[in-house]
């Protein structure tokens, strides 16, 4: 099987994923659908390595997902502390940072 | 060790002094700090010896040796290095200024002892001494200008010492402003040199001079004439002269340092040092001699009315000043520097003296509420006793062959200099009036009460609250006013020991160059001095009138204060009452503060207030302030529309971006 197919639901499910972090306005939705875009890449990552064939890759996406983890730890305890504070479930919402 | 190698260590040590103590200016116990700065100081003083004598060691043509520690600037055209410059003419200077200097810290180790700034006084009085060194061992006008501009940066330091009272922090700024007024004539001065001789070289400048100047022409006399402006801010001469005796705001010791060592008399050494040059302008020596001659005369009269102690004592060393300046300015260098070292003796024992007197007075400085004080400090008296003997030029003391060496070769002279002779004599005179004045006001008559305390009880006068003696105000006693502690010479030993060996000097100092006697100083200064043009054409007869003038002077003048303060003390101030206009000319200082206040100080405030109405407003704020401000302004609030704050809108610009590099990216391969 060629690499284009890798690449091909690769680029699908980060497509996915953007679509979602750019319409969905619920903060857990939009920390799910990152998660889809980092698991694209992931998967682009592992198809590579496979490809080349050594493990470079596959180094980079066990590095990936440990930041990936990192960084749902962050959103998840950011949207534990919005719902402790009463504050609205909805990232529009949250725009007090402007110019 | 070398000459020149000795020499750079004249200036190490006591920049080292001043690195130590200020840095270890609150982990200093006790009076450390001061004992530290001043065996800095002797160091120097032990270096300037050894410098001495390797210097004698020398072929006399050969005692003129350079030293260059680095380059400070090299450039075409341009030859800035760190060169030192040692000649008899140095070493004498660098020999009375560490000699001198050492003195005034030993004194100091006690007399600041109650002083919270302890420590901060003897690295600014360390930094004093090194500066003052730099000045006349700079080999190079840079290092000139910098020894001279660091002068005028630590006597600004040291004048505001005390720097919660106001005056004395006026009385720095007023120093400081007039010295860098001195540094601009100096370093003009410089330039107009520099242009013809293109180097800054001093030796070379020398070399040069008589081959790019044509005698008396004008570059070469405007060169000097703005050296000598440098000189009279420096040497406190007329026009220039008020900030030094509002410096009488500083410490004692200070004052004694700045009259004694290592400031006043730098324009004296100016124009000492740059004789190969004013002997191509005879028109600026010729305005030096005059000035110093009105200096000797405007001074004498102002001290005879000043009634502050440490005033008129300034006031004297003005007119002293203003002989040397007179005597360096026609030509009489070693005589000018023979005056220059004798002064420096009695001088800095007189202003030890008066501050063991203050410091008996709890503070006071008024001449009127002096009085009896021989028999409470009968140490200082002594010691104000030579020193004022000296001053007056009584034979055999220091001063009566210093001066009159100075006025011999004036004489010598011939033509209009004849004037400059009277007005010498005058001068003397009024010399041995003003400084009898002072003794027998302060030491004679009935004892005043703090004098009557410490003879009856022992008990030195502490005044109840610390006031300035100025203005009277009460003090604010955080650090950085003078203590509560009063010392005076009698209760302290390194006082004593200081004051008795300056006394010695000031009494025998003489010795150096006794007219048909001695010419140690003549033989020793002979080579600087080899190539003066200017001759004196002095006979026996002149030399023994000046002698029996100036003995008859002294004793005529010390009799006549006599007469005025002790015999019949109804007279003075009747003669005073006579001659209402005059004495009040002499109590305004002849109205100098206010001639410069209306000529200088009024017309630049005005100048600077209309600058800042129009200039300062409409240009500065309005357009250049105020344009670059609204360009920023406008530049940002068109980046800013994109700043929502909408997470989503972000994340699809990054999208966006992102996905356009790697576009651009692509297409490019």
């Amino acid at each position: 099987m060629t690499i284009g197919w890798y690449l091909a639901v690769s680029a699908l499910i980060f497509a996915i994923g953007a679509g979602g972090v750019l319409v969905r306005r619920n903060p857990l939705v939009v920390l799910l659908c990152l998660e889809l875009m980092l698991n694209a890449a992931n998967l682009a990552l592992i198809g590579f390595s496979r490809m080349w064939g050594n493990g470079d890759g596959q180094v980079f996406a066990l590095i990936v997902m440990v930041v990936a983890a990192c960084e749902v730890t962050v959103g998840l305890g950011l949207i534990v502390a919005m719902h402790r504070r009463r504050l609205p479930i909805d990232v529009d919402e949250m725009r007090e940072l402007q110019g | 060790m070398s000459a020149t190698t000795a020499a750079w260590l004249v200036l190490a040590a006591p920049l080292a002094g001043t690195i130590v103590v200020g840095a270890l200016f609150n982990r200093l116990p006790g009076r450390s700090a001061g004992w530290v700065g001043t065996s800095a100081i002797a160091l120097s003083f032990i270096f300037a010896l050894i410098t001495l004598a390797k210097l004698q060691q020398q072929t006399p043509a050969h005692r003129e040796l350079t030293s260059t520690l680095w380059t400070i600037a090299g450039t075409v055209g341009v030859d800035a290095r760190a060169t030192i410059l040692v000649d008899p003419l140095s070493v004498l200077m660098i020999c009375v200024v560490a000699g001198v200097s050492t003195l005034i810290h030993l004194y100091s180790v006690s007399y600041l002892q109650g002083d919270r700034g302890y420590s901060r006084f003897f690295a600014y009085l360390n930094f004093f001494v090194f500066s003052m060194l730099l000045l006349v061992l700079a080999g190079n006008f840079i290092l000139l200008i910098v020894g001279w501009a660091f002068v005028g940066a630590a006597s600004y330091m040291l004048i505001s010492f005390w720097y919660r009272r106001t005056t004395a922090t006026s009385a720095g700024i007023k120093a400081f402003v007039i010295n860098v007024l001195g540094d601009i004539g100096l370093v003009l001065g410089t330039f107009f040199i520099f242009r013809h001789t293109h180097t800054f070289d001093l030796v070379a400048s020398f070399r040069a001079a008589p081959h790019v100047f044509a005698s008396g022409s004008g570059d070469v006399t405007a060169g000097c004439l703005l050296l000598l402006v440098g000189a009279f801010a420096k040497s406190a001469q007329i026009p220039l002269h008020t900030w030094l005796p509002d410096a009488m705001e500083g410490p004692t010791p200070v004052s004694a340092l700045i009259h004694a060592a290592t400031m006043v008399t730098a324009g004296v050494y100016l124009i000492a040092r740059m004789h190969p040059l004013f002997q191509l302008a005879p028109a600026a020596g010729d305005v030096g001699a005059i000035v110093g001659a009105l200096t000797l005369l405007i001074a004498g009269t102002i001290g005879l009315a000043a009634t502050d102690l440490k005033r008129v004592i300034a006031y004297s060393t003005m007119s002293q000043i203003g002989y040397m300046i007179m005597g360096v300015s026609v030509g009489a260098y070693t005589a000018g520097l023979f005056h220059l070292m004798t002064h420096a003796f009695f001088k800095a024992l007189l202003f030890m003296a008066a501050g063991s007197l203050i410091s008996a007075m709890g503070g006071v400085q008024s001449l009127n509420r002096m009085s009896g004080l021989r028999r409470a400090l009968p140490f200082t008296f002594a010691a104000f006793l030579i020193g004022g003997l000296a001053l007056s030029g009584l034979p055999p003391f220091s001063g009566f062959f210093s001066k009159d060496s100075i006025l011999l070769f004036v004489a010598g002279r011939g033509g209009w200099h004849w004037a400059l002779y009277v007005a010498g004599y005058l001068g003397a005179f009024l010399t041995g009036l003003y400084t009898f004045r002072m003794i027998f006001r302060a030491f004679l008559g009935e004892p005043c009460p703090e004098a009557a305390e410490l003879i009856d009880h022992g008990h030195l006068f502490h005044p109840a609250a610390p006031t300035n003696p100025a203005n009277g105000e009460l003090e604010d006693t955080d650090v950085g006013f003078p203590g509560p502690d009063h010392v005076i010479a009698e209760r302290a030993i390194p006082m004593r020991v200081a004051m008795s060996l300056l006394a010695v000097l000031a009494i025998a100092g003489g010795i150096v160059s006794i007219p048909k006697t001695t010419s140690w100083l003549d033989n020793f200064l002979a080579p600087t001095f080899a190539d003066s043009t200017i001759a004196s054409h002095t006979t026996n007869n002149l030399l023994y009138l000046g002698l029996i003038l100036g003995a008859a002077i002294s004793l005529v003048s010390i009799a006549t204060a006599y007469v005025l303060w002790v015999a019949r003390p109804a007279l003075a101030p009747a003669i005073a009452a006579r001659l209402r206009p005059l004495t009040t000319l002499f109590e305004h200082k002849w109205y100098f503060d206010e001639l410069i206040d209306a000529l200088v100080v009024r017309p630049g405030a005005w100048f600077g207030r209309f600058a800042q109405n129009t200039f300062e407003r409409v240009v500065v704020n309005g357009l250049l302030i105020g344009g670059s401000t609204g360009l920023v302004r406008a530049g940002s609030a068109l980046v800013r529309g994109t700043q929502s704050g909408l997470l989503r809108v972000y994340a699809g610009l990054m999208l966006v971006g992102i996905a356009g590099v790697g576009l651009y990216f692509l297409l490019q391969s």
